[in-house]
């Protein structure tokens, strides 16, 4: 989920970017240098993941992931996403260098708020930690857009229906990623739970 | 759609290698201009200024003698979302219509703000495949390194770029062991199921070998500092480089306020 370059006024691309930088800041504060290694690998693994399409009905979406980032990295999601997504734009030019930084904050932030949120609730049992792991899921994308329906709105008030449209168009989105972060988080869980960062 | 398709756009830098002039410019120099372009198209909004970026954005792309095939496949994916903007937004902006057939007009704003958002979008893309996409990944960390971007930052590009190659053949291993087992993804709860444990499995995988890397760096006396050898030596080009850039960017700031 991204906005493409060239839509966002001024302001909105501009204070996104800053807000992203901060969250970076603070994420790479946090991050000490036995980390890199990990946060860096596991950004792979996230730019890899989500070009998974998976099917519902006769189509197909692409997962977003940025809950269980939220839950493996905490603050370190912000420079993980950052760094995607830069990737994301040498690679396929899907954006460039001016959405760069509100698209990092639209996917990272909803990513730390969510590791807050569920964070300490998926070391409950079983039952608690299968539901805080769907509700981390499927919030994570739901605040991302929410987020980006309001740089949206922000640039334009006419672009009230469009922004409704994007948070709508991304429900099954939600759906299936809270499914997918439910059962992902319980297999990590099971085997390898040092990777959750609350685990360790 | 089956995940077989996904990797058809592999995972590679087309307009990274290139005898142009462009490529041979110091990528410090394509870094800083290339942002400060970036930015400043992004805030324009009168059509001259709009249409005068569209241009040089077109010259950049014609110096970096970019693929034409390439920069088309590319270009396609953004077509789409502005084919949708063209749909949506003359209808839904309210002001003074342009036409009007029954309770829909198409508005004169919707149409404006669609065509600003068209120029730009592909004024930066264009401009970023030019002057950022013509260099390898690597030359850009050491260019980022160079300009003071902070050093953990670079780092963790370094070894994401690194890795997700690694990752993508780890995928591809996990994804044809779920097919050999007869796995057809479908809507129900067994093929989410089965994506999940194959995306849990993936993270476990690169948690595992992040903790063999971190060790075998440590073992050859990594200090938390990666040091960038060689260096990039100077030309003239670059300066006209900058005097090119410097002249097209103060005169989209001057069309934009005249």
């Amino acid at each position: 989920m991204h906005i493409s370059e060239g839509v966002l006024s001024g302001p909105v691309f501009l204070t996104g970017g800053a807000l992203a930088a901060v969250g970076t800041a603070v994420g790479l504060k946090k991050m000490d240098y036995d980390r890199i290694a990990q946060v860096g690998i596991l950004a792979s693994a996230f730019f890899v993941a989500s070009l998974v399409h998976v099917n519902i009905g006769p189509s197909s979406v692409h997962l977003i992931l940025n809950g269980i980032v939220g839950l493996m990295l905490g603050w370190a999601a912000f420079p993980a996403i950052l760094v995607a997504l830069t990737l994301q734009a040498v690679f396929f030019q899907y954006g460039g260098i001016t959405a760069l930084g509100i698209n990092t904050l639209i996917m990272a932030f909803p990513a730390v708020v969510c590791f807050y949120l569920f964070g300490p609730l998926i070391k409950k049992k079983h039952f608690i930690a299968m539901a805080a792991s769907f509700a981390c899921g499927f919030f994570s994308v739901l605040f991302s857009a929410v987020m980006l329906g309001g740089a949206l709105i922000f640039t334009q008030e006419n672009l009230q229906e469009v922004s409704f449209l994007v948070v709508m168009a991304n429900l099954p989105v939600m759906i299936i990623d809270g499914i997918i972060t439910a059962f992902c988080v319980a297999f990590l869980k099971k085997v390898h739970p040092e990777i959750l960062y609350g685990f360790r | 759609m089956t995940l077989d398709g996904i990797f058809n756009v592999m995972i590679y830098e087309p307009f990274a290698f290139g005898r142009s002039w462009v490529h041979s410019l110091d990528p410090r120099f394509r870094v800083v201009f290339a942002t400060v372009y970036s930015f400043t198209v992004a805030l324009l909004n009168q059509f001259p200024s709009l249409l005068f970026a569209l241009a040089f954005s077109l010259v950049l792309a014609l110096m970096a003698r970019l693929n034409v095939r390439d920069v088309s496949k590319r270009l396609f994916v953004v077509f789409l979302f502005l084919l949708l903007i063209w749909v949506v937004l003359p209808f839904t902006f309210e002001g003074e219509a342009v036409y009007s057939f029954g309770t829909l007009a198409i508005t004169k704003p919707g149409l404006v703000f669609s065509a600003q958002i068209t120029i730009k979008s592909i004024s930066i893309l264009l401009a970023f495949m030019a002057t950022i996409a013509t260099m390898t990944t690597v030359t850009l960390g050491r260019a980022l390194n160079r300009l003071h971007i902070p050093g953990k930052l670079v780092h963790l590009l370094m070894i994401t770029y690194r890795y997700i190659f690694v990752i993508e053949q780890e995928y591809q291993r996990l994804w044809t062991a779920i097919k050999i087992r007869g796995f057809r993804p479908k809507t129900n709860l067994h093929s989410y199921k089965t994506y999940a444990y194959l995306i849990g499995m993936l993270f476990v995988r690169a948690s595992i070998r992040a903790e063999r890397v971190s060790q075998a760096m440590r073992c050859r006396g990594f200090k938390g500092r990666f040091y960038s050898l060689g260096s990039f030596p100077p030309s003239s080009r670059n300066w006209v480089f900058s005097a090119l850039m410097a002249s097209v960017i103060s005169l989209l700031i001057i069309l934009e306020i005249s």
